[in-house]
């Protein structure tokens, strides 16, 4: 299905990542938006609160980020795309929520512009500290989809895969940027609404009475209905069966909680998008994402000119992990290094997947900076030895 | 085969149902986890009333409860229905209603879920005057957990952990409410049914945010604790220490342990909900701008 035009700012703009999050927002078709205010996210709320109503759609300031995360699944039910934004303190209250739309499988999208932490850190500076935190963050067994932009540009095609990603697998879809990225002003590009696909949400096909809210499809994912059309559907954060019925049992849960963690484990290779350069004879492969990767750009030119042959391997989805990228190079390659404004967080993802059979180098950063770009590149040219 | 495999959601209602009641709840849930002589039944038959009187299209009739005894309704009324998470069924009913304001939404919950926990929303929903029916069901004590002390639990009642008495001030949710903005309060108790379903119609032809507090028992858990009888003595003792008081201030309708309770409707008012106000503002400032929700602003 191609974008609604209404809510595409077709042309070449020069605008920061937080806004541009939000043009990709409105282009994919979202609607409704709630949010509360947050540094460094405000951006998105701001612009989004302003421009909804040009296209018949609605922005609500809610009380707090456990409201924002909610209120975007009750319009989600009656058949709005929707997205709700936040940074680290905000995205902790969140998790609850998360944790609801994954168990209701409600397709939403959150955005955490990630800043220092933990507690209230750092407002106003760059972190990648939540990437665990998005995949584990909410109590219970889940899966869960979360892309990385590392530019404005990014922020506005990355938050379409989001919506288009969290429709098709019925999962809340988590935009993780950060400080940086959210600030930093670009150039964006946005094509005309009919080169932009959006994915339609999963309606059945089937009448009241044959349709059964929770019964899976080939891709594990069931198909949807919303309130107000008949259906007379029941949805419960509880354990429950086909029929959406709590069903507070062993074997309910085996089949429900199973379900939810396969359909992102099992189609993780059609959700995963890397992008890759310099593999082919690479010694050193540097595995990174959102700002990181930028600086990481420059790491590899200064190791290239130190001799080392490094590749990089930058992940635009995260969550789920790109565990086949990562299982093809481990053994070829003599380390992956993963720079991260964090102290280790998908460098213990590459280092399970790599399972020894190459060296893994984190290089850790407290937040707050970008890294040097020489220290990674001292990183690459000590893991090639 | 599982009995999930072969069964299917009945969406029409019986052509000769054997009770009155019966269209509107999910007979393949029956029974209830409600106790003997809990008042949540009473409420949802009330609530099943109102909605027949008011003649409502039910396919368009949207219903949202927390957790707890009361956050049960949610799944046995048949209605498109949301049991979401603890304290949050008005910022759901929020989204709900807002994306699709053709919905009537009705959110049923606890004391604990819509004042405690919940707190928050419900008094930022009155002030918006989001257009919705809130119904409490207050009986004082969270039952689902065992027991606990809650925000409207009037000292000294003993509960689970207020093992020595209450000595909190409990909530007055009817002056909470109206000096929050609420378009309509009205309190009864389970032991006035018709004036209970009457209230929850008024409540549901309200525009705005319409609140309906229904006093009822918890024999299992607040009662016993409290050598306060069985159900039945709940209803006795509404019968007796009720106080019909139309109109009077909300100040004055706390409730005390084992005091006089008064009941009726205390306010019933017109104020601008959250989207009249929201368009009122915006065809004045937005040129172009079209009402929400049927338009949008033609872009330059």
């Amino acid at each position: 299905m191609k974008a609604d035009p209404r809510g595409v700012l077709t042309g070449t703009h020069f605008m920061d990542g937080d806004h541009s999050c939000c043009e990709g927002a409105l282009a994919a078709g979202c609607r409704f938006a709630a949010g509360y205010p947050i540094t460094p996210s405000t951006e998105v709320v701001e612009r989004i609160s302003g421009r909804l109503p040009e296209m018949g759609g609605m922005f609500l300031q809610m009380e707090d980020e456990l409201a924002s995360s909610i209120a975007i699944q009750g319009a989600a039910w009656a058949g709005a795309k929707t997205l709700t934004v936040t940074s680290g303190p905000g995205f902790s209250l969140m998790m609850e929520h998360i944790g609801l739309a994954a168990m209701t499988e409600t397709p939403c999208v959150y955005v955490d512009v990630q800043r220092g932490g933990p507690s209230t850190g750092l407002p106003t500076m760059p972190a990648q500290q939540d990437m665990m935190q998005a995949k584990w963050g909410s109590h219970g067994d889940y899966g869960i989809i979360a892309v990385c932009p590392n530019s404005p540009q990014e922020c506005f095609d990355l938050t379409i895969l989001a919506f288009n990603l969290a429709e098709q697998y019925r999962v809340p879809a988590l935009v993780m940027m950060d400080e940086v990225v959210g600030h930093m002003i670009e150039r964006v590009v946005i094509p005309e609404a009919d080169r932009i696909e959006v994915v339609p949400r999963r309606y059945t096909q089937k009448k009241p009475g044959e349709y059964l809210p929770f019964r899976p499809g080939h891709d594990l994912v069931p198909d949807i209905v919303k309130a107000g059309d008949g259906y007379r559907l029941h949805v419960t954060g509880l354990t429950h069966d086909e029929r959406g019925y709590p069903a507070m049992n062993v074997p309910a849960q085996e089949k429900l909680v199973r379900r939810l963690v396969d359909k992102i484990r099992l189609n993780a290779e059609k959700i995963c998008r890397t992008e890759e350069s310099g593999l082919d004879d690479a010694e050193v492969v540097v595995v990174s994402y959102g700002i990181t990767s930028r600086i990481a750009q420059r790491s590899i030119e200064l190791a290239r000119a130190r001799g080392v042959k490094v590749g990089s391997l930058r992940l635009l989805v995260a969550w789920p992990f790109p565990e086949h990228r990562i299982k093809a190079l481990a053994g070829r390659v003599k380390a992956f290094v993963v720079p991260e404004l964090n102290f280790g967080q998908m460098a213990l993802e590459v280092e399970r997947v790599a399972a020894g059979r190459s060296r893994t180098v984190c290089v850790g950063h407290a937040g707050g900076s970008v890294h040097d770009p020489k220290t990674i590149a001292d990183a690459i040219v000590e893991a090639a030895r | 085969m599982s009995e999930a495999a072969t069964a299917t959601v009945p969406a029409a209602a019986p052509v000769r149902p054997a009770n009155k009641v019966e269209p509107f709840l999910r007979m393949d849930r029956m029974p209830t986890v409600w106790c003997p002589g809990c008042g949540i039944g009473t409420v949802v038959n009330g609530l099943a009333q109102a909605l027949e009187r008011c003649k409502l299209d039910l396919d368009k009739v949207a219903i949202v409860s927390g957790i707890g005894c009361t956050g049960r309704v949610a799944g046995y009324v048949r209605l498109d229905s949301f049991h979401t998470t603890h304290g949050r069924p008005i910022p759901f009913a929020t989204g709900l209603k807002l994306a699709n304001p053709e919905l009537k939404v009705i959110v049923v919950s606890g004391d604990g879920d819509l004042t405690a926990i919940g707190g928050n929303h419900f008094i930022h929903a009155a002030r918006r005057n989001i257009d919705m029916t809130v119904i409490c069901v207050n009986n004082h004590t969270y039952g689902m957990t065992g027991g606990q002390v809650t925000p409207t639990t009037p000292p000294p009642a003993i509960a689970s952990t207020t093992p020595y008495g209450a000595y909190e001030d409990p909530f007055n949710l009817q002056f909470l409410a109206d000096a929050c903005g609420a378009v309509y309060c009205a309190r009864w108790t389970v032991a006035h049914v018709r004036q209970l379903a009457k209230a929850i119609e008024e409540a549901l032809q309200k525009r705005g945010f319409s609140f309906v507090e229904a006093i009822s028992p918890c024999p299992t858990l607040y009662a016993r604790r409290n050598r306060l009888g069985e159900g039945v003595d709940a209803l006795k003792y509404y019968e007796e220490k009720s106080v019909v008081k139309h109109g009077a201030p909300t100040r004055e309708v706390g409730i005390g342990f084992q005091s006089e309770i008064a009941v009726g409707k205390f306010v019933d008012r017109e104020r601008a909900t959250l989207i009249e106000a929201m368009n009122e503002r915006y065809s004045k400032a937005a040129r172009g701008y079209v009402p929400y929700p049927t338009g949008h602003k033609p872009r330059k």
